[in-house]
């Protein structure tokens, strides 16, 4: 099979590394070649912060670059919208309908742009559009939006859920697990 | 078993197995967890110390006693270590000691974007250079050996990229080879020039046994392609981008040692391809090794001197029509990294650009405070360098400066090199106000314990170093401390030290707001009624704080109740409790 590419978009901050952590997980568990590519440091503190998820045969750039994106998981409007030319064509977006206004929109110097979610749809990309913070709630706390978005990609894959919840367990301390496995399941089924 | 490793675990994998039982490092991405995953092994001794020039120092006495050795730092922690460096290569080693430095093209979260490879042909070391995860531990283990073998400091370079990516890995098994013996050696250990005149022979000499080395080690490898119109020389996680782009296509020389290169390997994989093309991120280094072997391949005529490559990237400059994806038709609004909610720099900040302050800042997450809309700070280079340069800026304008100009420097610059600068204003007697924003921990890279915590790397209970005694014992008689989350308290400090006849220093001091200890406040509310829509909350840049329909909002995901914004609202429309308990 050819590389396939996944994106995980978001503000600094919002757990996106423990995200990947659990896909990375899943995807070797498949037997696939897997790359996982991070960032650290002063670009997690409130910045736009992206990790790359490449699967295959075998996987040689830790990078994924535009018009490469199979799957573009976004913890957030304006950073689906950012990263929108790294999809490929017909690729599909995962986004949570959450606004975070940058600093430059906090001081007055941009403005937030409106109806992103139809403007991507109108420039051609798939995009499923979910209220991950109201389900995150519901799970029990407002941190497990990554967890919740994470059980919408699942739904993306022919996976049994038990693979999933395998690498839920061995990744998230015990004492949130079952919040975790709640907004897990929240974010699947919705 | 295969595991999926971050590079920079990998690395720390390959300490352990490969019997290295001291670590030393300073913090600094991209290169932090290597050391941080080394101290998850309790064989490995590890240990933050206060900058990288003592790291470098404490791993060679470990290994003149006898052990395999490490320490660990970012591209610029090496010019501060660069003084042990050039002499140790003089010296050489007993125990294997092996520098990891990580290089930051693209400065995700670096102030330049040196290229360290310069450092090993400087300094005459030799140098190997990762492309994954992979070889980040077999390349590990095999420095330990050319660092014996050679007798000499080994560096692996790694880079962002590899440093931060996790690939697949095969682990092995811990091999720990004896203690060597120490043996009194004046004439290879003390560097006075009788000695050192005679050293310096012994090192030319090994860099031409690490060239011999070079021709014939696996880690420089040809692989073969089936199209010989062009070969490509590369490394790192160039090599990546070309394979992802061209395959097997191309004949590829991959250099897994970049420092000393080899010649004649270079020279027989030219002469079997028309043409050359080196593929290098930063510096035309491997590119000018070829020039000074005759060759003339294409290299930074194409492919740029600054930022990160991709595999776009190096498709288009090889002539290939890069993909693109669909665009939005409109600009998206940037989102630069900020100062966190809850961030207790914040209130300090405020203070200081209320008070139309000229802020000579440092190296941490404070530097965020240049960024608007405090846009406080008005100078950072390098470590230490606010302490230093405010006793210079006061000595050339005197009063005018001295009664408005404030250093800012976090606790953990402070201990690395921080101290040093406070020592020249106490003795060469400058007036000048310097800041301690002392967070309780070393936050940028993401929350390392150093001197003044009283935690080792461990977390477990170490010496602590009391910040208001050391300036004191320095000779700073005006020392006070000051909670930054009080407004008025942080205003009389600045104002009173600003305006006092000798040399000050103000401990701001509250635990970073992300620290797992730290207990958070309930999100404050904003009553809508009592909003007039100043926007005065709006002056601290908190990003919790927003505005719709013209008035403020407050984003409860991000809100830790530090009420720094409510002591701004004239009107009290902000709820919560009154007073911090």
């Amino acid at each position: 099979m050819s590389t396939k590419n996944i994106m995980i978009v978001g503000v600094g901050g919002q757990g996106s590394l423990l995200a990947s952590k659990v896909l990375g997980r899943v995807l070797l568990s498949q037997g696939y070649d897997v790359k996982v590519s991070e960032v650290h440091g002063m670009s997690q503190r409130g910045g736009s912060v992206v990790t790359y998820v490449r699967y295959g045969e075998k996987v040689y750039s830790p990078l994924i670059d535009k018009g490469e994106a199979d799957l573009i998981v976004s913890f957030e409007q304006l950073e689906a919208a950012r990263w929108l030319p790294y999809l490929r064509k017909d690729g599909q977006i995962v986004t949570s309908t959450q606004q975070i206004d940058p600093m430059p929109v906090v001081t007055g110097k941009a403005v937030y742009p409106d109806g992103l979610i139809e403007k991507m749809r109108a420039a051609g990309a798939k995009v499923d559009a979910l209220d991950c913070v109201t389900l995150a709630k519901e799970a029990g706390s407002t941190k497990a939006v990554n967890v919740v978005l994470l059980g919408r990609l699942s739904h993306y894959f022919d996976l049994d859920e038990a693979v999933w919840q395998e690498a839920l367990t061995a990744l998230v301390p015990p004492k949130f697990l079952e919040l975790n496995r709640k907004a897990f399941a929240l974010g699947r089924n919705a | 078993m295969k595991k999926l490793l971050l590079g920079n675990v990998a690395a720390a994998r390959g300490l352990y197995e490969a019997g290295c039982t001291f670590a030393s490092s300073y913090p600094g991405t991209p290169s932090t967890e290597i050391t941080e995953e080394a101290a998850k092994f309790d064989e490995i001794y590890c240990e933050w110390a206060p900058n990288e020039k003592v790291a470098m120092e404490a791993a060679f006495g470990a290994s003149l006693s006898g052990a395999r050795s490490f320490c660990g730092m970012k591209h610029v922690g090496l010019n501060v270590a660069a003084d042990p460096l050039f002499t140790i290569s003089y010296t050489g080693v007993n125990g294997g000691m092996v520098i990891a430095v990580a290089d930051d093209p693209g400065m995700h979260s670096s102030q330049n974007e040196q290229d360290s490879r310069h450092y090993a042909k400087a300094a005459k070391l030799p140098m190997l250079e990762p492309s994954d995860s992979a070889e980040a531990l077999q390349f590990v283990k095999e420095a330990y050996e050319m660092s014996e073998r050679f007798d000499a400091p080994v560096f692996i370079k790694m880079c962002t990229r590899v440093a931060h990516s996790q690939s697949l890995v095969e682990t092995g098994e811990r091999v720990v080879p004896a203690l060597r013996p120490y043996e009194k050696n004046i004439a290879k250990y003390v560097m006075m020039p009788g000695n050192a005149i005679k050293r310096h022979p012994v090192v030319e000499e090994r860099t031409r046994k690490l060239i011999a080395f070079a021709e014939e080690t696996p880690l420089n490898r040809t692989e073969e392609g089936t199209d010989h119109s062009i070969g490509i020389i590369t490394s790192s996680t160039s090599y990546q981008y070309v394979k992802e782009v061209f395959g097997d296509r191309y004949p590829v020389l991959k250099l897994g040692m970049v420092w000393p290169l080899p010649e004649k390997k270079i020279l027989d994989f030219a002469a079997a391809v028309e043409k050359l093309i080196v593929v290098e991120e930063l510096d035309p280094f491997i590119e000018e090794h070829c020039r000074s072997l005759g060759l003339k391949p294409a290299g930074k005529d194409i492919f740029p001197l600054e930022g990160e490559f991709s595999q776009n990237l190096v498709a288009e400059k090889l002539g290939l029509s890069p993909v693109s994806g669909p665009a939005l038709g409109e600009a998206v609004p940037p989102r630069p990294p900020v100062m966190c909610a809850g961030c207790p720099h914040r209130g300090l900040f405020y203070t200081l650009t209320k008070n139309k302050c000229t802020v000579l800042g440092d190296i941490g997450c404070y530097t965020l405070g240049a960024v608007a809309p405090l846009s406080a700070i008005e100078m950072t280079a390098c470590m230490g360098a606010s302490v230093s340069a405010i006793h210079g800026f006061n000595k050339v304008r005197g009063e005018e400066s001295e009664g408005r100009t404030v250093a800012v420097i976090g606790d953990s610059t402070f201990m690395h090199s921080g101290m040093t600068g406070l020592a020249n204003i106490a003795y060469n007697q400058s007036n000048s106000t310097v800041i301690i924003l002392d967070n309780s921990i070393t936050g940028m890279t993401g929350h390392q314990q150093n001197p003044t915590t009283g935690y080792n790397i461990k977390g477990d209970p170490a010496g602590k170093i009391d910040l208001e005694s050391l300036c004191r014992a320095m000779g700073i008689r005006r020392v006070r401390v000051v909670d930054p989350y009080d407004l008025a308290a942080c205003d009389q400090a600045v104002k009173e030290e600003l305006a006092a006849n000798e040399s000050s220093v103000i401990i701001s001091r509250r635990p970073c707001a992300l620290l797992k200890y730290v207990k958070h406040k309930p999100p404050l509310k904003v009553d809508t009624d009592k909003c007039v829509g100043c926007k005065s909350c709006m002056k601290i840049g908190c990003p919790a704080i927003s505005m719709k329909n013209g008035k403020a909002r407050v984003d409860e995901t991000l809100c830790v109740g530090c009420g720094v914004c409510r002591q701004l609202c004239r009107v009290g429309a902000f709820s919560g409790e009154e007073k911090e308990g």
